[in-house]
């Protein structure tokens, strides 16, 4: 109970500190928008349309109260309705998040709990190097090389681009979602393996896993039974930290691949100074990590009993 | 003859912790080794079943029914242990899974070398529960290593290693992390068992009057050597060697019952 | 010393990535930005080592004063994460219970806001420069270093010297100074090296978004965005900046763990 209070606090903390730093603009929205049509009263009838003419706490309040029930009020370029953008543009976001964390689990952890047995031998230290690589390697750039390989050398996937019609393009759709999510899956997997890794290394020391072996289970299948539930606990718990940096990736991706999600809008809005609707996706997307986090956290309580009786 | 060790040297870089040991076990019989920490006697029961760490270097011979253990792979290995040898543990927390239901890992060894399928397994590992004597085995096997007390998991760890019904079983201190009161209770479960089962047993310890209780004959371990192998009864009444005798002395300064049992007659 | 091959390996690389950056004070073997509109992106050749890009600019020049702006945006935001972060965890760590529980909250903050998406609102405030890159980079960091302080600082606390000297008069300021500094002094380097690492990587990719140095200044991640349309005509060019980012990050990252390799007794082991 007091981690949804926290939760919350934390919220309202960070979209008020967006929103102040958006309104320390220079420059009057109202003029901008209406420029050489700016006659007085058409100045004065767009600010009390957008409350600009109230006080920022005010204004922040009226935002707020918004946000809460779902609205994030409409942009004030193009006056379209900022939730049904988001929403609009997460349909292709998501999935691709949903479908790189997947990519990356799947990647790190055999990857990882190979390492870790193969600890001395020559394909155990390659690992931890191709793991170390993939830390140092920007994403962009394992975009960029996997567009090289298999779009441009030998014609497998897009290059990039979002079937016009969306999903109702299932087939295309997931095609041109492949190569953005294996990029992100790389860059995410680099990092998870080395957690894997270093938590069945824990495992292998462990004096259960002494006990597995003595009853008769070799080395791969003690890992198996044992290994894996517990070396997810870290590798879950490390994802869940990697929210953010995974939606960072996804902005990056979407740039490379020129999808037209979240992070795309995101960065559009950005160059043409679109404040209330940056403010909102901002928002949303802290909202969304803030609130994955926590997911995880009960997923870790589910997969560790000892702290699911203290709860 | 069961297991004929040779010769048994095991190296870690160059310090010899293990030096040139040699003994036997019949089937059925009972052997005791006992020394005190650095003696190198946990790290001979656990060159018998195979499981010694990576680094460590071993020279000498460990013979199984026959066959000679020290070239086998970890595959041939994991398929004797659990099955034909098995093995109780010091720390019984740290010896389960903590994530994992106690029933389950009782069952593993079964489903592994008897192929049989969760469900079977989960029933026997009841029936197991119930001879280890544990009450109420239905909520036992459904719980985790943290919900049972030091005892009971001891009693798990001894219904896991003899699952299989193996001919040797070793035991690695198993009742030093125990309550006093509940020592003898898990030792008299051990005796039992391992007399209805006609196992073999290797006993180590560092506790003479519990290793003298459990077995009929000992071997003694100083800085990796065995000092002194005989009968408990030629042990206590011709010890020659001076460390034995010191070992005997204070056990019978620390315990009354071991000082009647070793003046009065061999048993 | 000489074991440790991580270390060496790690501080080569950064070696050559500062060596690139100071002989681009001095000499570079084109003016990088001169332009040659009939040399437009060729190939690697014996007058271009790397090839020339579409404005007929040497690539390897480019490539040379980009190492400019990588690492100084690199060293600045350390220094910025580095002092506050510091200055942040010690402080929270020896203040009152009412002052360091809202700032733990603070610290948890903007821990949350993703660095990249900090320095993206930002350059939506200010536009992008160079400037608002290291700026937002810096702060955005001092959150993890503040966070890394606080944990070693506690343990430096528990020790039995630190109760001493407490015990016997010694004021705050001076356990701080005397004591605590220079025992987590190590981790601070550990800790200054591999942020570090994540600056160049955040200012590579600002600069690939269009949010970071801007033109007419070389910026390896900006190069990068620009060679990515010419892909059909040439695969080969972003392999160039790429790789400078890759071997200039990699080098931070290893001589950090390098650095905590060879000063591990004395350093306390946070998971990373």
């Amino acid at each position: 109970m007091r981690r949804l209070a926290l939760l919350v606090m934390s919220l309202v903390v960070s979209s008020a500190l967006v929103f102040l730093l958006l309104r320390l603009l220079p420059g009057d929205i109202a003029q901008a928008k209406l420029g050489i049509y700016g006659t007085p009263e058409a100045l004065e009838q767009l600010r009390a349309e957008y409350n600009l003419d109230k006080s920022l706490p005010v204004q922040y309040f009226d935002w707020l109260s918004g946000a809460i029930r779902g609205d994030l009020g409409l942009s004030v370029l193009t006056g379209a309705d900022i939730t049904q953008e988001l929403i609009a543009k997460s349909t292709l976001t998501l999935p691709l998040l949903g479908l790189a964390s997947f990519f990356a689990v799947v990647i790190a952890v055999p990857l990882g709990m190979l390492a870790a047995l193969r600890f001395r031998k020559w394909d155990g230290v390659a690992t931890s190097v191709v793991s170390q690589l993939g830390i140092a390697v920007p994403t962009f750039w394992i975009g960029v090389i996997l567009i090289t390989i298999f779009a441009v050398r030998n014609q497998v996937f897009p290059s990039g681009g979002f079937p016009y019609e969306g999903w109702a393009n299932f087939p295309g759709a997931i095609s041109s979602l492949i190569l953005p999510a294996s990029t992100l899956a790389l860059a995410q997997g680099a990092v998870l393996m080395r957690f894997a890794r270093s938590a069945t290394i824990d495992v292998i020391q462990q004096d259960y896993f002494r006990t597995a072996r003595a009853t008769g289970l070799s080395r791969l299948h003690a890992l198996r039974i044992h290994g894996i539930r517990n070396a997810m606990v870290p590798v879950v718990s490390v994802l869940g930290m990697q929210i953010s940096t995974l939606i960072v990736g996804a902005i990056i991706v979407e740039s490379v691949f020129a999808l037209p999600g979240v992070g795309q809008m995101l960065l559009q809005d950005v160059n043409v100074r679109d404040y209330t609707k940056v403010q909102g996706t901002v928002a949303a997307t802290t909202a969304f990590v803030f609130v994955i986090s926590f997911v995880i956290d009960l997923v870790l309580g589910i997969l560790n009993p000892r702290t699911r009786q203290r709860a | 003859m069961l297991l004929e060790v040779r010769n048994l040297t095991i190296r870690f870089g160059s310090t010899t912790v293990v030096d040139n040991v040699s003994f036997d076990v019949n089937a059925g019989e009972r052997l005791g080794i006992i020394g005190e920490s650095g003696s190198g006697k946990t790290l001979t029961s656990l060159a018998v079943i195979g499981l010694l760490p990576e680094t460590a270097d071993v020279s000498g011979s460990v013979k199984f029914n026959g066959k000679e253990l020290t070239n086998l792979s970890d595959r041939e290995l994991s398929s004797i242990r659990g099955k034909h040898i098995g093995m109780v543990f010091q720390e019984p927390l740290t010896a389960l899974n903590p994530l994992m239901r106690v029933g389950k890992q009782i069952a593993q060894p079964l489903r592994n070398h008897q192929g049989i399928s969760l469900k079977e397994g989960m029933k026997r590992a009841i029936a197991l529960c119930e001879r280890v004597g544990l009450p109420d085995p239905d909520r036992i096997v459904r719980s985790y290593p943290h919900q049972l007390s030091g005892g009971q998991r001891q009693r798990i760890g001894l219904a896991t290693a003899l699952a299989c019904s193996p001919a040797l079983l070793i035991a690695d201190e198993p009742t030093t992390a125990l309550d006093v009161t509940v020592q003898k209770e898990v030792l008299k479960l051990m005796n039992d068992l391992v007399s209805q089962e006609g196992s073999a047993l290797i006993f180590v310890s560092h506790d003479l009057p519990v290793v003298s209780s459990m077995t009929e004959r000992v071997a003694v371990m100083q800085h990796g050597k065995i000092i002194e192998l005989a009968s408990v009864g030629t042990l206590f009444a011709n010890a020659t060697d001076d460390y034995s005798k010191m070992l005997i002395r204070t056990a019978q300064l620390s315990d009354d019952s071991f000082t009647r049992l070793t003046t009065g007659s061999a048993q | 010393m000489t074991r440790n091959r991580t270390l060496t390996i790690g501080a080569s690389c950064v070696i050559f990535s500062i060596f690139l950056a100071l002989l681009s004070l001095i000499w570079t073997p084109y003016d990088p930005l001169e332009m040659n509109s009939e040399l437009s992106l060729t190939g690697p050749s014996t007058a271009h080592w790397l090839g020339t890009d579409e404005n007929g600019r040497d690539i390897l020049s480019s490539i040379i004063v980009g190492s400019r702006a990588t690492l100084m945006t690199g060293i600045l935001a350390v220094i910025i994460c580095m002092v506050i972060g510091t200055s942040v965890g010690i402080a929270t760590s020896v203040a009152p219970k009412w002052v360091e529980m809202p700032a733990i909250f603070g610290i948890d903050i903007v821990l949350a806001l993703p660095t990249v998406l900090f320095a993206i609102v930002l350059a939506a405030v200010y536009g992008p420069s160079t400037w608002t890159a290291v700026f937002a980079i810096g702060i955005a960091l001092s959150a993890s270093v503040a966070q890394v302080t606080r944990r070693e600082v506690v343990v430096v606390l528990m020790a039995d010297y630190v109760m001493a000297a407490r015990a016997s008069g010694c004021g705050t300021w001076r356990i701080v100074t005397k004591h605590i500094l220079p025992n987590i002094r190590a981790s601070l380097f550990v800790q200054a090296s591999g942020a570090c690492a994540i600056a160049i990587l955040a200012e590579s990719t600002l600069s690939y978004l269009g949010l970071g140095t801007t033109p007419p200044a070389p910026s390896w991640g900006r190069m990068m965005a620009s060679f990515q349309q010419y892909l059909l005509i040439n695969p080969i060019f972003p392999l160039w900046p790429g790789l400078a980012i890759v071997i200039t990050v990699l080098g931070f990252n290893l001589l950090g763990d390098g650095l905590r390799e060879s000063l591990d007794p004395t350093l306390r082991q946070s998971e990373k």
